[in-house]
């Protein structure tokens, strides 16, 4: 295969499986999944960094190789998010923000105008943003045109591990949208990161269902190489699939005596 | 309408004998994803004790999705214990005699110091509620202190008008707990003769006026055994339920600790066994999948540890429960612990059986100042 990374920001990512650092049993776990799936890219908290903490702060457990990108988790409005991503990177935790703004602690579903009003805001102070939105072809139009540098929309409710139920808007997201298109939350199963793939994602997060996992290690692996796989079949060209089977003696088929 | 006229139509409504459910009907509640108020009251039922191995797997499998493996530690600092009310049941009453302490500022400087070093970055705010001692700006010159050591703020104080609320938010507060204690509104009455708190229904809107007011989590909880338990957990869950229906954004907890031995000696009349809690704690999350349950050194060591994989979300941990409990020696003979404390472990000790378990103790779960 040839060479495929993801350029964004000026900074090329080989694996297209993204990884978020939340609800881990232990920062050690969390590394080893990292490292295991060699994930292009870590989502980590700014709330969870305690930058006063002598030991065990969590962004030293991140490799080298994965690139870091603080979410504004715990944001209810787009002021707390912009004001989130500016302590991050006054922190030296660098310029690279995922908007998380949920208003809504029942289902965790974002508030896409604060996310879009963030978004701008940010865009213009630097930042390499990356907004976490529920799939609405219209604000993701108007998150590409202030310069997101990728739209993500959600599959499923953050930690349902329900899929890729949301795969119909994705789709029409995928076409129409020129920024990188990111499948994040409700992704449960390594056949879910696969079908984000196929269809022509960028990539994908992955968090509660790695996190939470038996075994969180080979999970992360086995995410991996669903994501590799689904790629390398988008680039290839589906297979268009039919619903019937065709007959090999076609009913029209007589009509081709007259030529 | 607030939760004291909401609350009402459940008083006489068809669930309000717990004893008349059926397997039946906890078969029903356990196989919803939704469950309903009465959904709720079956889980509480006696019918649904045979069916706590059940819950158990189901609540651990929603706490893990909501929450993953992590525990979040927090502790308490006393600030005052002068108090005005009479709550038979506590050892700050202004029944009890006995000498009263109030933290200068320097002292709250002392413990907030010792308590970062131990490692704590949450804290909650306590104090008796006397108007005269532990005013509003004596709150929030405390605050003032806190808020340069520790990244998330909650308060337990009396009761307080949405305003006040506002200007603590203002200093750096960002929680607010406040127990109704029962919700029974006779016996809330019996056991608070007398001062403010006697006051049910301005409680039992407290945190509501939190909310309005932007707290980012608003706590509730219910003591135990002040009442029949599985009518006091109910109107506890329909509380949470209320909360988070009005207030989305606000982060709703909840905790369900139990009457303890204290100075003035009232005894429950209402048991709670550990049985019981268990069922409690199940029963609150598979009704309401993201709130976030408490657990106080109330409890015995051995206990807490075996409740960490069943539902809850927060623990407190090195707990003092009397005023500079942390650092002044002398007080520790002499003042009033609002509590007894049955879990004595430090917080390193409490943090490495956490992670026995499986689980990560997170210290630190927020920004000051956002």
């Amino acid at each position: 295969m040839k060479e495929d990374s993801l350029e964004i920001g000026g900074v090329k990512i080989n694996c297209r499986l993204f990884v978020g650092t939340g609800k881990f049993p232990s920062h050690q776990m969390m590394q080893e999944v990292l490292l295991a799936a060699e994930a292009g890219v870590t989502t980590v908290a700014l709330r969870r960094v305690d930058s006063g903490a002598k030991a065990d702060n969590i962004l030293d457990y991140i490799p080298s190789g994965c690139k870091v990108m603080i979410n504004t988790s715990g944001a209810r409005t787009a002021d707390e998010a912009v004001r989130i991503a500016r302590l991050a990177r006054a922190a030296g935790a660098g310029n690279w923000i995922k908007i998380e703004v949920i208003a809504d602690n029942r289902y965790l579903l974002p508030d896409n105008l604060e996310t879009l009003k963030a978004t701008e805001t940010l865009v213009k102070e630097g930042f390499v943003v990356f907004p976490y939105m529920s799939p609405d072809l219209s604000v993701a139009r108007r998150l590409a045109e202030c310069g997101a540098a990728a739209v993500m929309p959600l599959g499923a409710p953050i930690g349902s591990n329900r899929g890729l139920k949301t795969k119909e808007l994705v789709a029409i997201m995928i076409r129409e949208i020129k920024a990188p298109i990111i499948v994040d939350a409700g992704l449960g199963k390594p056949s879910d990161a696969c079908v984000c793939m196929e269809m022509g994602c960028a990539a994908v997060l992955v968090n509660t269902a790695i996190a939470v996992s038996r075994n969180p290690v080979d999970y992360a692996r086995a995410f991996s190489q669903a994501v590799q796989a689904g790629r390398l079949a988008y680039l290839s060209g589906l297979a268009e699939s039919v619903d019937e089977a065709r007959a090999s003696s076609p009913l029209t088929g007589f009509l081709h005596n007259e030529d | 309408m607030s939760y004291y006229d909401y609350s009402c139509r459940y008083k006489n409504g068809e669930g309000s004998n717990a004893a008349a459910f059926g397997n039946d009907d906890v078969e029903r509640a356990l196989a919803g994803e939704d469950p309903s108020p009465l959904d709720f009251w079956a889980l509480l039922s006696p019918a649904a004790e045979d069916y706590l191995e059940r819950m158990a797997k189901k609540a651990q499998e929603i706490t893990l999705r909501h929450f993953g493996r992590t525990i979040q530690l927090y502790a308490p600092i006393y600030v005052s214990d002068y108090c005005d009310n009479q709550c038979l049941y506590c050892s700050f009453s202004a029944r009890n005699r006995g000498p009263r302490k109030k933290l200068s500022l320097d002292e709250v400087e002392r413990e907030a110091s010792f308590m970062v070093e131990a490692g704590l970055r949450q804290i909650l705010l306590l104090t008796g509620e006397s108007k005269k001692e532990s005013p509003l700006y004596y709150l929030r010159d405390c605050v003032r202190i806190l808020r340069r050591y520790f990244s998330s703020i909650a308060i337990e104080v009396y009761p307080l008008a949405v305003e006040d609320y506002k200007s603590l938010i203002a200093d750096g507060v960002d929680g607010l707990t406040v127990y109704q204690e029962t919700y029974d509104e006779e016996i809330y009455k019996s056991v608070h003769p007398a001062g403010p708190k006697r006051n049910f229904r301005f409680r039992l809107e407290t945190p509501e006026r939190g909310a309005k007011a932007g707290m980012r989590q608003v706590n509730i909880g219910a003591l135990l055994g002040l009442a029949d338990w599985r009518r006091e957990v109910f109107y506890l869950g329909m509380h949470a339920r209320y909360l988070q229906d009005r207030f989305p954004d606000v982060e709703i907890g909840a905790s369900v600790p139990r009457l303890r031995p204290h100075a003035g000696a009232f005894q429950s009349m209402y048991a709670v066994t550990d049985r019981n809690i268990v069922q409690i704690i199940l029963a609150l999350r598979l009704f309401m999948p993201r709130l976030s349950i408490a657990l106080s050194t109330r409890e015995n060591s051995r206990f807490r540890d075996c409740l960490i994989p069943l539902g809850i979300t927060r623990m407190s941990a090195g707990s003092a429960t009397s005023v500079g409990g942390y650092t002044s020696p002398l007080s520790n003979d002499k003042a009033l612990s609002q509590f007894e404390i049955a879990d004595h472990r430090s917080i390193p000790e409490v943090m490495d059986v956490i992670r026995r378990k499986g689980y990560e103790p997170v210290l630190n779960d927020w920004i000051f100042g956002i």
